[in-house]
């Protein structure tokens, strides 16, 4: 636990030079003459508080900021990017490019099985590794899935929640978008683990891994259907962290 | 619920279709709080010769690319017109960029509509040649049309040789007050118990996905699990009256900020790109279109036209309002079905009394559950093609 300790103390200092450099106010800007709706949430709103929709969110001024980069980055960079690589490659070529990768994050899935002694999850996710490596031919095709061996999800922001760390305050995270304080230290204790342990410590190339994450990066927001703007809603922000949290609730607790 | 797909009419895989923008209000500033707003954008579906040109008008809250609005202008597209999709003038967009006053009142939005369909066409006519006009649209979308298709007997540009109203609602108070019962009838304890019931709803939905690999949050998210989840009567209704909720209320939002305030956020204040709307979002949802249409758009009409009682702007807010226009004009079609939800008991005779042999009555179908089930399709294009002698 002094690990997860650790990365507790390195984002709550990541989160509050954050917190530094943004001075965004969320409170809508008053004057003098500024006169209170005719619907206001103390006499409209019933019903125990926190709502659904009020999600902690202690640094709401800087996520909004980083969503509304993330808005444009997503236009004008990755998405056109995303839209090249499915123009070069045909679906099916794509297909193996998600099932490669899809195995060798499997070593994330493993380590977090162990982690939260869920040990049958664990033994299939070996198993999957191995069958795919080999029968599937590096991972290119899923025959372990095919047999029934389907694949167990897990990442340490779920082996955070299995042990009881709460959500802590929402992060929306540069390019990846909506976190928490909880997953994004899972996030780099994943990241860490699979850099110093896990299968970019097996390689050992720069070249290699640099590769490696660029398609995966691309691989994975080929496969995201969200796109930004698609809610039509004014509420977008509110409505993905409502949908990101209780989303990860539910993941935590099955 | 929509048909399966194999019932459906055949789709074309690929249209030629290109999206384009329009600037309706050269002059107007844009809150900065809709940071992600430009400008309003419309589909076209272009042949390649000479054709009659379709404009349609999506239902409420939805805009022009939605899988309805697509569908639909793939089996226009088919049936050899060029087709010019538009967003509600209930959506979000159409509001901030192409609305003069608050939505809602059938007059003030076909205005904005016909002035969003005089710039469309302008912008594309070096593009396509056109032989003449015709209009469409489905729910709020299709009485939009009606109101449009009257206005154009004055202003007289496009002279809709066709116009086709697809399950609209008869009267949209009436058709409004329906759907937002279904969500405060049908969710289990009340009103009260909400989001105890959202929650166990997508914790059911979180379950059936797990067994599906990739599943990653999105906007299809809730719509793709519901299709695995056995059906419960009660959960659909409440899932349908709380999407309309859900859509109402970034209209009324938007509407307020877009005319000053007052209504839901302050009067004379000032929304940027970072502040927190949790709050105004908590009261939207918390507002109906009924509590809208009683507490902000009346008045604002009133104010506007004193001589207005609500009796008189309800009267105006129905196709009843443009009765004899209906009945003596032989370009409007009708398709509906006797069980959509949306219709009141009556509304299903008077329909047919005012349209006689230009409506097509389904026995079932529900909201425009069929609207591309073969028969339904060959309908709709038989009537927008047909040449009375």
């Amino acid at each position: 636990m002094e690990f997860v300790t650790e990365q507790m103390k390195l984002v709550t200092i990541v989160v509050s030079a954050m917190l530094l450099m943004c001075g965004c106010s969320i409170l809508p800007q008053t004057s003098s003459d500024t006169i209170p709706p005719l619907r206001t949430y103390e006499d409209v709103v019933k019903g125990d508080s926190p709502h659904l929709l009020e999600v902690s969110d202690s640094i709401e001024g800087f996520n909004r900021g980083t969503n509304r980069f993330n808005y444009y980055f997503d236009e004008y960079l990755f998405l056109p990017v995303v839209r090249g690589y499915e123009f070069i490659l045909p679906d099916y070529v794509e297909d193996r490019v998600s099932n490669a990768i899809d195995n060798i994050s499997e070593f994330g899935n493993f380590t977090n099985n162990i982690y939260q002694l869920k040990l049958k999850a664990a033994g299939i996710t070996l198993s999957r590794f191995v069958v795919n490596s080999t029968v599937g031919i590096a991972g290119l095709w899923d025959p372990a899935g095919t047999w029934g061996l389907k694949r167990q999800s897990e990442d340490f922001g779920k082996t955070l929640g299995h042990y009881g760390v709460g959500n802590g305050s929402y992060i929306v995270l540069p390019i990846m978008g909506p976190s928490n304080v909880r997953d994004t230290t899972g996030l780099i204790a994943d990241t860490a683990a699979f850099s110093l342990a896990g299968p970019a410590a097996w390689v050992n190339n720069t070249g290699i891994t640099t590769a490696f994450s660029g398609t995966s990066a691309v691989d994975k927001r080929h496969r995201i259907p969200l796109r930004y703007g698609q809610t039509g809603s004014p509420f977008e922000y509110e409505l993905l962290r409502m949908m990101y949290t209780m989303k990860r609730d539910c993941d935590i607790a099955n | 619920m929509e048909l399966p797909k194999d019932f459906e009419v055949k789709l074309q895989k690929e249209i030629p279709t290109r999206e384009f923008t329009l600037r309706v209000f050269p002059k107007r500033q844009i809150p900065k709080v809709f940071w992600y707003e430009d400008e309003l954008v419309c589909t076209l579906a272009y042949q390649d010769h000479k054709a009659p040109l379709i404009f349609v008008i999506a239902g409420t809250g939805a805009s022009h690319n939605t899988p309805q609005m697509q569908k639909l202008q793939n089996v226009l597209y088919q049936a050899g017109f060029h087709v010019i999709s538009l967003t509600s003038p209930t959506h979000m967009d159409f509001v901030v960029n192409a609305s003069i006053g608050l939505p809602g009142d059938p007059l003030d939005d076909a205005r904005d509509l016909y002035r969003v369909m005089e710039l469309a066409y302008e912008k594309v006519r070096g593009k396509i040649d056109v032989s003449e006009f015709a209009l469409s649209g489905y729910s709020l979308g299709a009485f939009n049309a009606a109101f449009v298709a009257k206005l154009d007997e004055e202003k007289k540009l496009f002279n809709f040789r066709k116009v086709l109203l697809i399950n609209p609602p008869v009267s949209l108070y009436d058709s409004v007050s329906a759907l937002d019962q279904l969500l405060v009838e049908n969710v289990p304890g009340g009103m009260e118990k909400i989001e105890l019931w959202f929650r166990n709803v997508l914790a059911e939905f979180s379950t059936v996905t797990k067994e599906l690999e990739h599943t990653e949050l999105s906007g299809d998210f809730l719509y793709n699990t519901y299709k695995r989840l056995p059906p419960s009567e009660e959960n659909l209704a409440a899932l349908i009256g709380l999407a309309f909720r859900m859509n109402s209320a970034n209209m009324i939002f938007a509407a307020d900020v877009m005319n000053g305030g007052g209504y839901i956020v302050p009067k004379n204040a000032q929304l940027s790109a970072t502040t927190s709307l949790t709050r105004y979002a908590m009261v939207s949802y918390n507002t109906s279109l009924i509590d809208y249409f009683n507490e902000y758009l009346f008045p604002y009409c009133q104010k506007r036209d004193p001589n207005l009682t609500s009796q008189t702007i309800l009267k105006r807010m129905s196709l009843r309002y443009i009765e004899p226009y209906l009945k003596s004009t032989g370009k409007i079609g009708l398709i509906h079905n006797e069980d959509d939800i949306i219709l009141i008991p009556g509304d299903i005779d008077y329909l047919q009394g005012v349209f006689g042999n230009r409506a097509r009555i389904f026995p079932t179908g529900g909201h425009m559950g069929n609207m591309f089930h073969p028969d339904v399709v060959s309908f709709m294009i038989d009537f927008l093609t047909r040449k009375e002698k």
